[in-house]
């Protein structure tokens, strides 16, 4: 608040609603790190596929019809008479695995710098929330073309409400609104797949503001004392920022404009058929660790239930991990533990486009298992017993970055 | 040592993949001018595979998504697609007396299917029916060459411990080697208008091409929008980065 | 010293092109970008396919005019009547809003073909059955702001600022027009 703008227009305005003041603080003068690396990217790369998934999906709304009879006609419609139709819908169906695929190195980023600790941790649920909001937003999406795997996808995932005791059936049957997925169950994904992403981008508001109470961890995890630490964001971040996006774009656009079907089912580009089930069910790659935990547990109720609480458990991670250091660089023995979790976890999505039988379903028994192990046994185990490097005071003495700044 | 812990477990797991994959028919892969970064469509190519649909699928397969303008493609005159249009009877109404009636196609129309709909389509071949073929080359991995291994995949006398149910058709391609498509396409079955020796071969290759091209007219214009933007878009990730370099040198020093 | 400065000013003058290079061509390639979600607006191909239409005339009557649906507005085509053409005719053209030669809006005398929207604020004008009002001067009268019409549909009394619109349709025989 300090500054005033020189402009008389914008500072008379200013005073009157600080946005112009707040954008500043937040844009351009916020004290950032110096030390961050490429993987502090991935945050502003979440923020603009966000946006960009907002705007292609508006335009796709003006073209597409979410009835029964007309969804799968109007999605092919987009594709071959609209302007732009095929590059606009490639673009929404290829973004949100690059949202996903974003989101995933976002948090494993969090992960591996210890970004959920104190005085993070509301931060960290924030971020949580928003993978939460994503992961329904996708699978509601998912059903709308009206193809083969949307309807089935559908069918099935509504139906693990079923597991719930009790009233199970009754919540089935609320959420179909009919006695199957049909017509009103796809009128009313349509209208919660257009909410879902505002409200999104009201946790992200809220995700920016917790992040700017205390300031972007950094790759040392240390708390940053000194002012020589840190930067202004612009124009250091917002330059970098920029050349992520332009890597981003080059990457986004060799799916889209050559590999637009390859991370998609092909069988989606069969009309839904309620009396014709496709021989595997399988969802988009973004799900398939977590349908691989659900598909590990041969009782419904606790497959659901581990399903879920695999992504819960992530809630409380800032106090499963006792340890007080923040950062893999300076815990030598949980840095193993971190990268035999990613493996474990590619293995469960690799297991997830299987069909769950014998090896398979061994493998996906024992990574479910390891998955739940490294939070509730690992983790807090080892932040009583690891015995970690020195800390450095500030980022400057850190031997590693030393080089860098003199 | 992490380094080579890890990579040991990678290739086990890659071994394992190999292992339990199952075994299938391998698909004879073609050379298809559609392919690749610069890949384009053949006209000769698509307008023979036109020929054929026309001369035999259409007989029990609808292209419900397929308008006669879109054949300009083709490389057909608008004048051209108006005539054959107009060798179409649709059906259409209601008129001023509340009566459907039939009249000539025209080019904004989609092309015939065989049957009024999918329950005259099932009824007709017991519950069997043969698929719209509008989108056929995307509803499978390998579509084109899947497809083209079908067409040409038949063979008349089953393994001896293979046992043929009547009606249906051995084919190693297909899920559970049988089909229930006779074999539609053989030597000559039908004649080219351009004189292309119409051998087994040639005429799958070119309704395949043809059939990629209905289920994905923009294929084209895909691909070289592609090939500008991606240029832009590396000359412009450059040129950011040598400015990110640039500023950051203020501080690094 | 002075060489310090030189190194200082070409460093300066570097870091400007660059930033200017950089920041154009994002401008350039933003501007390119947002064009297709613009276009994709547009009338789409299947809907400008319908843009062509067929219409037949055998069965209109002199003195009696049809209404047809053209890309979702009404089309007014009436046969008029001799006396209808002369009255049209005769029209003192300064005496018009907007000026036009009957001569100039048909092709066939006999046959007036107009869009049927009122040229004020979009409503459809009465006329087209026999037992509509039809305005001070025998043609089309608009009910919602009250704009009259003569026999050649052009504009005479009233809000409205221009004449019907004539489409572009031709003859493709004696019976028979196409419009679009």
């Amino acid at each position: 608040m300090a500054k005033k703008f020189k402009n008389k227009t914008l500072a008379w305005l200013d005073y009157r609603l600080p946005i112009f003041s707040v954008l500043r603080e937040a844009l351009v003068d916020h004290p950032t790190p110096r030390n961050l690396n490429y993987w502090w990217n991935f945050g502003s790369l979440a923020g603009i596929i966000l946006v960009i998934m907002i705007v292609s999906g508006l335009l796709l709304s003006m073209h597409y019809v979410a009835h029964v009879d007309l969804a799968f006609d109007s999605v092919e419609h987009i594709m071959r008479d609209v302007n732009y139709g095929w590059l606009i819908r490639y673009i929404h169906s290829v973004g949100a695995s690059m949202f996903f695929l974003i989101v995933y190195i976002h948090i494993s980023r969090g992960l591996y710098y210890g970004s959920y600790k104190s005085p993070r941790e509301v931060l960290w649920w924030l971020g949580i929330i928003i993978f939460l909001l994503m992961i329904a937003a996708a699978f509601l999406g998912y059903t709308l073309p009206w193809g083969q795997m949307s309807f089935w996808g559908a069918t099935v995932i509504t139906n693990l409400f079923s597991a719930i005791p009790l009233v199970g059936d009754s919540i089935v049957t609320w959420l179909w609104g009919g006695f199957s997925v049909d017509n009103p169950t796809l009128n009313r994904f349509y209208s919660l797949h257009f909410l879902i992403p505002f409200i999104i981008v009201g946790v992200v508001f809220l995700h920016i503001v917790a992040l700017h109470k205390f300031g972007s961890n950094n790759p040392t995890g240390i708390d940053l004392t000194l002012k020589q630490e840190k930067i202004p964001f612009h124009p250091y971040y917002t330059i970098k920022d920029f050349f992520g996006f332009g890597v981003f774009f080059i990457i986004f656009g060799i799916f889209i404009f050559f590999l637009p079907n390859s991370l998609g089912h092909p069988v989606n580009y069969i009309p839904a058929d309620p009396l014709v089930t496709p021989e595997h069910i399988v969802p988009e790659w973004y799900f398939l660790p977590f349908y691989a935990i659900l598909r590990a547990i041969p009782f419904k109720l606790l497959g659901v239930l581990a399903m879920l609480g695999s992504i819960l458990i992530l809630f409380v991670l800032p106090w499963l991990d006792t340890c007080k250091v923040r950062s893999c660089r300076f815990r030598p023995i949980y840095k193993q533990f971190y990268w035999i979790f990613i493996f474990n976890f590619i293995v469960l999505g690799w297991v997830g486009s299987k069909v769950p039988e014998g090896h398979y379903l061994i493998i996906s028994r024992i990574c479910t298992a390891y998955y739940f192990v490294h939070f509730l046994i690992i983790l807090p185990v080892l932040g009583m017993f690891e015995k970690t490097l020195p800390v450095p005071l500030n980022i400057f003495k850190n031997p590693r970055v030393k080089k860098k700044y003199k | 040592m992490i380094k080579k812990i890890f990579f040991i477990i990678f290739s086990f797991f890659f071994l394992i993949t190999s292992l339990f994959a199952e075994e299938k028919m391998l698909l004879k892969k073609q050379n298809w001018s559609f392919e690749g970064v610069f890949g384009r469509y053949d006209n000769s190519t698509l307008q023979r595979g036109l020929q054929v649909y026309q001369e035999v699928c259409s007989a029990c397969h609808g292209m419900k998504r397929l308008r006669f303008r879109e054949l300009n493609d083709l490389g057909f005159t608008n004048d051209q697609i108006e005539q054959y249009a107009k060798t179409f009877e649709i059906l259409d109404g209601p008129n001023e007396l509340g009566e459907m009636f039939m009249r000539p196609g025209e080019p904004s129309d989609t092309f015939v299917s065989p049957y009024k709909n999918k329950e005259e389509a099932k009824a007709t071949f017991n519950g069997a029916y043969p698929p719209d073929l509008s989108l056929l080359t995307k509803t499978m991995k390998n579509g084109p060459d899947y497809i083209y291994s079908l067409l040409t995949g038949y063979e008349e006398n089953s393994p001896q411990d293979f046992e043929l149910t009547d009606g249906l058709y051995y084919n190693p391609y297909h899920d559970g080697k049988v089909i229930a498509m006779p074999p539609p396409l053989y030597d000559n079955v039908i004649e080219y208008i351009d004189g292309t020796n119409a051998s087994l071969h040639q005429l799958s290759f070119d309704i395949v091409h043809f059939l990629n091209w209905a289920a994905e007219p923009t294929l084209q214009e895909r691909k070289s929008l592609g090939l500008k933007v991606l240029l832009f878009l590396i000359v412009l990730t450059l040129l950011l980065y040598v400015t990110m370099k640039e500023i950051w040198s203020w501080i690094e020093k | 010293m002075i060489n310090k400065n030189k190194i200082f000013k070409l460093k300066k003058d570097r870091r400007s092109f660059l930033k200017l290079t950089t920041t154009s061509m994002a401008t350039i390639g933003s501007a390119f970008a947002v064009w297709p979600f613009i276009d994709s607006m547009n009338p789409s191909a299947d809907v400008l396919a319908l843009g062509i239409k067929e219409f037949d005339l055998s069965n209109i009557e002199e003195g009696f005019s049809k209404t047809f649906k053209w890309r979702g507005k009404p089309i007014f085509i009436k046969h008029r009547t001799k006396q209808e053409i002369n009255e049209a005719r005769k029209v003192n053209l300064s005496k018009l809003k907007d000026p036009q030669k009957d001569e100039d809006r048909v092709i066939k005398p006999e046959w007036l073909i107009v869009v049927g929207v009122c040229s004020h604020l979009g409503c459809i004008p009465l006329g087209q059955k026999k037992s509509d009002t039809r305005g001070d001067f025998n043609g089309w009268f608009c009910p919602c702001h009250g704009s009259h019409y003569d026999t050649s549909g052009r504009v005479r009394k009233g809000p409205a600022p221009k004449n019907l619109k004539v489409p572009k349709y031709k003859f493709i025989n004696e019976n028979k027009i196409k419009i679009g």
